[in-house]
């Protein structure tokens, strides 16, 4: 009964590749092709569907919305509420998400980098130790640290301000590794031929090894663009006033509580719509080095 | 375990991270320190330049994440209010653990209850999105497929798009005239209340089979607690609206996972499977013989980052159910966070965080255990284990 959506999404896939790798000998490859095909229909529906209904939603009247949930395509097109988003102040959220997202980017890019690049090639002491503190914190898991964090912001009078709700994202673990790795799996030669020449460790970084780094830059950037943009939790415990909030606290608010019982789906999915529009063109334009990152991004969990 | 050395080829990211605490990595900088000219005045500068390369990862993550776990730890044995600062607050030894764990009471009933939730949530979703995941990165890397950019890219962009946007949307798929409830109707399925449906699954399943009456539950159910809730409440399943809470996670995670599986899949040579095929195995054998075997880091990656990532639900629960209907989608998480920051019991609220801590980092252990097992050792070992077992 209720687990009738869950049942199809876990037994398709099983039949789905198991039918053609086990009929093998016996289907013909065009058989076998046109069900691998089938498999990938039903499956981008579920996929798919669900944006389009955000969507089309997002321009119904209330009452339409509520009678023909099923339908994605508008019986009066209006714009009205994405006029009603304006009054509860979603512009403002959106400045703030794009703040937050802009500072935190550049200084996980900037950190990040310094810090892979120094647990990747210079010898210091201790070097041994931080690479080990930076994978295990990789490890801890971030829910469990959502209080802890808070008291820490209050007590540095960072509670409420941009800058308890930049700072603390402005370096993460993964970030770190990922410059890490990349710095190891580049060729020494060239750096010590430019330290030769005479420059410091600060100028090879910076303009010798930084600029071979651009596809692993692009992949932090992506993460930490998609990461903050996205963030949650954090700004939850960080901030209080409407002025801090984000899209994803604003919009959070919206939809769990400020408009209470009522069905006003869409102005809820008009603002789901928007806050995705800029995640969505950073993806569609990056997609390589997204599904690049995305293996190293998963880390966090 | 031990991680069997993985294929160094591309999707260098996704099987690093598989051996993320294993040696490889350091290894390689290690080797890397006597080919290197080691004159003393270099070694000085480098020392200086090198802490000052990762002093502001160092402060930040010192300060945002050691500390607040140490600010935690004195917490959680203190009491607390959240006013002031909780230097001041009184010592108070375990009694936020002893109230949670041992004590009977609303605190100690509503930890059990939130371990329960989100045990079945672990049980169901770690499963479904690994085999979503598998399925689709199997089908999606067969030979000559069109479109395959295409589907990729539906599968893996829920995971792209933000917690709060999707769980609008399932919000209103999920509504009592809703998409899934129109799409149930044309199966003549009359589709329950979501999100308020409070009823377990299991209890409806035990009932529908004729083996339970929830009117009148055995007495041995009923009778016998563990961590103050009854036998009866721990086998309740998941609530109806925990259920759409996991349909959710599987459909948000499983595209992520598909891309490790993906560039597992690829990494697996061509002439491996058609060399299987050429000693007459049937591709049923061939990729349990051979696929299965070789995806193993990668499913130990995807069901260890399974393991984290769902007993962390967070927030859905925030958003979307505020632990309701009736305390059946309480999560640990969301459990500390609602105790803390609406009851005011900030030391309750931290014991639950290390609670939880301590939860994710014994399920990982078990997990290790379990997948350790289930490799074929050696000859030897095998016989060894046999021995023992007697």
């Amino acid at each position: 009964m209720s687990t009738v959506p869950a049942n199809t999404a876990a037994t398709e896939p099983v039949t789905g590749p198991d039918a053609p790798i086990e009929g093998g000998r016996r289907m013909p490859p065009m058989l076998k092709r046109a069900l691998a095909y089938a498999v990938l229909v039903v499956f981008a529906c579920f996929y798919i569907f669900p944006f389009l209904i955000e969507i089309g939603t997002a321009f119904k009247t209330d009452p339409d919305a509520t009678a023909n949930a099923m339908n994605p395509i508008p019986k009066t097109w209006t714009t009205d509420a994405f006029r009603r988003l304006a009054d509860a102040n979603f512009d403002r959220w959106f400045a703030n998400s794009v703040i937050v997202a802009l500072f935190v980017t550049a200084g996980r890019l900037f950190f990040d980098s310094l810090a892979g690049y120094a647990l990747a090639r210079l010898h210091f002491r201790g070097r041994k130790a931080i690479g080990a503190a930076v994978i295990a914190v990789m490890a801890v898991p971030g829910v469990v640290l959502l209080i802890p964090k808070y008291l820490v912001l209050v007590q540095l009078h960072m509670y409420d301000h941009y800058a308890g709700m930049i700072i603390p994202l402005m370096a993460d673990a993964a970030g770190v590794f990922i410059m890490r790795q990349f710095f190891i799996s580049i060729p020494v030669e060239i750096e010590e031929a430019a330290r030769i020449d005479g420059a410091g460790t600060f100028r090879v970084f910076w303009s010798v090894v930084l600029p071979m780094a651009r596809p692993a830059l692009i992949t932090l950037t992506i993460l930490s663009f998609q990461g903050s943009w996205n963030e949650y939790a954090h700004f939850l415990v960080a901030t209080q006033s409407p002025d801090l909030k984000t899209l994803t606290t604003g919009v959070g608010g919206l939809v769990s509580g400020q408009l209470s019982a009522g069905n006003q789906f869409p102005i809820k999915l008009a603002a789901a719509t928007l806050m995705t529009i800029p995640v969505a063109a950073v993806f569609f334009i990056f997609q390589r080095y997204f599904i690049r990152g995305a293996t190293a991004g998963a880390v966090k969990g | 375990m031990s991680e069997p050395s993985p294929t160094e080829t591309a999707s260098v990211a996704a099987v690093t991270l598989a051996s993320t605490e294993e040696k490889p990595a350091p290894r390689r900088t290690r080797r890397r320190h006597p080919r290197r000219p080691r004159r003393h005045d270099e070694v000085e500068t480098q020392n200086g330049a090198g802490w000052l390369f990762v002093l502001p990862v160092v402060i930040i993550l010192g300060l945002f994440l050691f500390l607040p776990v140490i600010a935690a730890m004195w917490v959680s044995v203190s009491n607390w209010s959240g006013k002031g600062s909780p230097v001041h607050a009184d010592f108070v030894g375990f009694d936020n653990y002893r109230k949670l764990l041992t004590t009977s009471g609303l605190a100690q009933r509503d930890l059990a209850t939130s371990v329960r939730n989100n045990m079945y949530y672990v049980l169901l979703v770690v499963p479904l999105q690994t085999i979503v995941a598998l399925g689709l990165a199997l089908v999606l890397n067969a030979r000559r497929l069109k479109g395959k950019g295409f589907f990729r890219t539906a599968f893996y962009f829920p995971s792209v798009t933000s917690t709060v946007a999707i769980i609008t949307v399932f919000l209103f798929l999920f509504t009592a005239s809703g998409s899934i409830n129109t799409m149930l109707e044309w199966f003549g399925i009359h589709g329950p209340r979501w999100f308020s449906d409070s009823r377990g699954v299991l209890h409806q399943l035990l009932s529908g089979i004729g083996v339970l009456d929830p009117k009148h539950p055995p007495g041995w159910m009923t009778g016998h607690r563990f961590l103050g809730i009854t036998f009866y409440e721990w086998l309740a399943g998941p609530s109806v609206a925990m259920c759409a809470l996991i349909f959710l996670a599987v459909w948000t995670t499983g595209g992520t996972f598909m891309l490790l599986f993906l560039a597992a899949l690829q990494d697996i040579p061509d002439d491996l499977l058609e060399a299987a095929s050429v000693d007459g195995a049937s591709s049923a054998q061939a990729f349990r013989k051979v696929t299965l075997p070789l995806l193993r880091p990668t499913m130990f990656l995807v069901i260890t980052l399974g393991l984290i990532g769902t007993w962390q639900v967070f927030d859905q629960v925030q958003l979307g159910t505020k632990g309701g209907p009736s305390k059946t989608t309480i999560t640990p998480a969301y459990l500390s966070y609602d105790t803390s920051f609406t009851g005011g019991k900030w030391g309750q609220g931290a014991a639950i965080s290390f609670i939880l801590f301590g939860i994710i980092i014994v399920m990982n252990i078990i997990q290790r255990i379990i997948m350790r097992e289930r490799r074929p050792k050696s000859a030897r070992h095998q016989r060894r284990v046999i021995f023992d077992s007697r």
